[in-house]
């Protein structure tokens, strides 16, 4: 007797919706069974973990701004994940939308008008859009592969980002701290909930749940890119036009992230440093899949998502848990999540 | 005849999840026999063959050989016991040689001198002209076949199972076969011939079973029955029949092809060389030839897909009603009327996960199916559930997925989708292929109807049967060239099918 995988005759529908279910509860069992090993009662690491962050309604302000990010950046992804276009570097777009918004607001710092703001997110969307072009451009132009150079992008936009506030920008009174200045008022975002730091930046996630919804439900070009991913010599029979859509896939992803990095400045942090995000643009690739590439799933696994990195930051205060647990986590859940994704076009027998 | 049969099946069972391959199937082969197993596509043949040849476990019922039962674990022990199978898809490496190919197959280490000899003698015996020392990727289809059985004549079988062997050949070609398995039956050696081709199985077989949705449904001579009332044991009901068609006055040129050459884009792929074809209004031309002669090569330049690869590999002209199309991506030449009904039906014809309904967007998106960037599912739902019912698709609805639906259906549905978008030039790969026989009639007929209607179509098949059937012209395809296409009645299966073994062509230098 043994255990062994059966093909499916057809995917299981059921299962798609269930893999990520299956996918939670397992990361959930792992981590009874290590935060037992590492001696904390199971009961109270949890309480701590996924309770104690979201009970009251400071905590939940804070999961709307880290659900934000995730759920943006998602989104712009899953355009191109739908085509098989893999952006492995949003982070590095968010860092590079980031660098470009905060540059406006560096520049315009004196100038107290209602259009600075707008304007950062124009130059953070097309800072953003400019560094997933490097890598649509690569591959279009040489089919040089889109995952490696837009990962690789990441490290250079960071080195940027750090030579850029060690640097030029750097605030001539902040004790030689790594930091650019603090932005005026009219570079930063309002408040949306009084009592909490949620700011208007999660009504642009909003916007964009909203577009994504329609625009893979109704337009064709969604279609095009649907048909793409799922069987490529259909596409090339019905014509459509690969390029196109490489640069589609890419400079969504680039525009989200570019976006994501704007509202994070303009938002929580108020000034550009390092790090600018914890690495918003590599989870928001697992909450795409954890979401099913499907606006709505993609909306429930950022708040997932974002628990998981309260939970974190309240695990290492109070109990003293390392800070990769967050890290451990993500990690976990993306590997059972393709692990149970196998079930879709398998089943499991005995014999 | 022998009282121990070679071969007894008795209530052979096998069920997969929510079909039943095979149910309570008997069978009996004698030694020396040549036993058809006849039967549609998805009859259950293969499965059956697989359970002899051990490759599959049966659920239930039991195997005698020689009048012993027994179980059959794994092919090496088929094979040992002398049961050899030559497959449908050749399992061979284009690299090594002929010998090398076959000394892989077997179980001990052999000497390779010495099996180029063995290799030698058992070709020269039956007439299975093979050269050792030959790389396989230089060798055509005809020879790569003969590489598998020498292969198993090698082990000297008892009983040599054939899948659907001849669907590769060449009518010349199909004659030797033929030779080389009378010889192996008259020196006792049992033979399962798996096959739906009803003229060769009346030519070849002593004895025919005719499977239907897993199950035997009789056991007959088919040397005393006509082809019709084997297809008719085979798809249990009356064949339908054929409008018979009139020639009729052809129009202007439709789609004209003029010393079309393309590199090839994989080392193993078919350039094509100098290629002129002509293609009026209102006839159908055929193009036979031995399948990876450069048919899909040939399809894919004139369908106009991965044009930016191949741009800089093509000279000549492709001309569209008397402009040319050659710069054109696939799009914008469906747009000129030239539609494509490719060979791959799942995964290129239409998305297999996708419904009914989006499958008619694929190539419809553009021709008043949908606005210009929204998509409108009601006038899609409306154009599948038109498409279903004119050509007669079995399915739930428009929302089914295609990949629930038989090959015949998909065909059906991707051949009326593109029909229902009037096409001025129809290209249709290999229109039956796979297609049981009522639905194979029914795309054949309406396609007849749509020369009727004065529509040019290219057809290219490995059937030379439907081609004479339904063609007006025919051109042979050999080695990427492309033989003048003669009217029907003014040649015959025997003078093409020369042709499709390469008599008539400029030789080519062999790439090594």
């Amino acid at each position: 007797m043994s255990l062994h995988l059966e093909p499916r005759l057809q995917p299981s529908k059921v299962m798609a919706y269930l893999s990520p279910v299956i996918a939670i509860s397992l990361t959930l069992f792992v981590g009874v069974l290590l935060f037992t090993a590492l001696g904390k009662s199971p009961a109270a690491a949890f309480h701590a973990f996924f309770i104690k962050p979201i009970d009251n309604w400071y905590g939940f302000g804070e999961l709307l701004i880290k659900a934000s990010p995730l759920a943006l950046i998602a989104l712009g992804l899953s355009v191109g994940f739908r085509a098989n276009i893999w952006n492995i570097g949003a982070e590095g777009q968010l860092i590079v939308g980031a660098i470009a918004a905060g540059g406006v607001a560096l520049a315009l710092h004196e100038t107290a008008a209602w259009w600075v703001l707008p304007l950062m997110f124009i130059a953070g969307a097309l800072g953003g859009m400019l560094w997933a072009a490097i890598p649509a451009w690569l591959r279009t132009r040489f089919n040089a592969n889109e995952i490696l150079v837009s990962l690789m992008l990441v490290y250079v936009a960071n080195l940027l980002l750090s030579w850029l506030i060690h640097g030029p920008w750097r605030d001539p009174d902040g004790y030689g701290f790594p930091q650019s200045l603090v932005f005026s008022d009219a570079a930063m975002l309002p408040i949306l909930l009084a009592g909490t730091r949620t700011h208007a930046g999660v009504l642009i996630t909003l916007v964009a749940l909203v577009v994504a919804y329609v625009f893979f439900r109704w337009s064709l070009m969604a279609f095009k890119m649907n048909v793409t991913g799922l069987a490529p010599r259909a596409a090339a029979y019905a014509g459509f036009n690969q390029k196109r859509m490489i640069w589609i896939g890419l400079l969504t992803g680039g525009t989200a992230a570019g976006l994501a990095g704007t509202s994070e400045i303009a938002g929580p942090i108020g000034q550009l440093l390092i790090p600018v995000s914890p690495g918003y643009g590599f989870s928001a690739i697992i909450v795409a899949f954890v979401g099913r590439l499907n606006p709505i799933g993609i909306f429930l696994a950022s708040l997932l998502m974002a628990l998981l990195y309260l939970g974190g930051e309240a695990g290492q205060m109070q109990l003293s848990l390392p800070s990769s647990v967050s890290s451990v986590f993500q990690g976990l859940l993306l590997f059972f999540l393709l692990a149970t994704d196998v079930l879709i076009n398998y089943r499991l027998r005995w014999s | 005849m022998n009282p121990t049969a070679r071969l007894e099946l008795r209530g052979i069972t096998k069920h997969y999840p929510s079909v039943v391959a095979n149910q309570a199937i008997d069978l009996v082969v004698q030694a020396g026999e040549i036993h058809a197993v006849l039967g549609e596509n998805g009859a259950g043949k293969s499965t059956l063959m697989k359970i002899i040849y051990g490759v599959v476990k049966p659920d239930a019922g039991e195997m005698l050989w020689n009048g012993a039962p027994l179980k059959i674990q794994n092919p090496a022990q088929a094979r040992q016991l002398g049961i050899g199978m030559v497959f449908q898809h050749f399992s061979l490496f284009e690299t090594l040689t002929v010998t090398q190919n076959i000394a892989l197959a077997l179980e001990k280490n052999t000497d390779s001198q010495d099996l180029s000899q063995r290799i030698r003698e058992i070709s020269e015996r039956y007439g299975l002209t093979l050269e050792p020392a030959r790389l396989v990727h230089s060798l055509s289809v005809g020879e790569r076949q003969r590489v598998e059985i020498v292969r198993c004549l090698l082990q000297a079988p008892k009983l040599l199972i054939m899948d659907e062997p001849t669907s590769v050949l060449t009518p010349q070609a199909v004659r030797k076969l033929f030779e080389t398995l009378r010889r192996l039956s008259d020196e006792g050696c049992s033979i399962l011939y798996v096959s739906h081709k009803l003229d060769e199985i009346r030519e070849l077989c002593h004895k025919a079973t005719v499977l239907r949705a897993g199950q035997v449904i009789g056991s007959t001579d088919p040397r005393e029955k006509s082809a019709r009332e084997l297809a008719e044991m085979m798809i249990g009901s009356r064949l339908p029949s054929f409008e018979k068609r009139e020639l009729q006055n052809t129009g202007d040129i439709r789609l004209e092809v003029k010393q079309l050459s393309r590199r090839a884009d994989d080392p193993f792929g078919t350039p094509l060389q100098a290629i002129n074809l002509q293609v009026r209004s209102g006839e159908i031309v055929g193009i036979a030839g031995v399948s990876g002669n450069g048919q899909q090569e040939l399809m894919t330049a004139l369908s106009g897909e991965y044009l930016d690869k191949s741009a800089k590999q093509v000279r000549g002209d492709i001309l569209l009603k008397g402009k040319s199309v050659l710069g054109l991506a696939a799009d914008q030449r469906r747009q000129q009327g030239l539609r494509f009904v490719p060979e791959e039906r799942l995964g290129r014809g239409a998305v297999p996960a996708m419904s009914l309904s989006l499958n008619a967007l694929l190539t419809g998106y553009d021709s008043g199916l949908s606005p210009k960037r929204f998509i409108n599912y009601h006038t899609i739902h409306q154009f599948a559930a038109t498409c279903i019912e004119k050509f007669r698709v079995k399915c739930n609805s428009p929302y089914s997925e295609a990949r629930s639906l038989s090959g015949g259906n998909v065909q059906k549905f991707i051949v009326g989708r593109e029909l229902m978008l009037h096409p001025e030039v129809l290209l249709v790969a290999q229109p039956t292929w796979g297609v049981d026989v009522g639905a194979a009639v029914f795309i054949r007929q309406a396609l007849l109807d749509l020369r009727a209607q004065g529509i040019a179509i290219l057809v290219v098949s490995e059937e030379l049967d439907e081609l004479f059937e339904i063609c007006d012209r025919i051109a042979v395809i050999y080695q990427g060239q492309l033989s003048e296409a003669q009217p029907v009645n003014e040649t015959n299966r025997e003078a093409i099918g020369l042709l499709m073994g390469g008599a008539g062509f400029a030789k080519q230098e062999q790439a090594v």
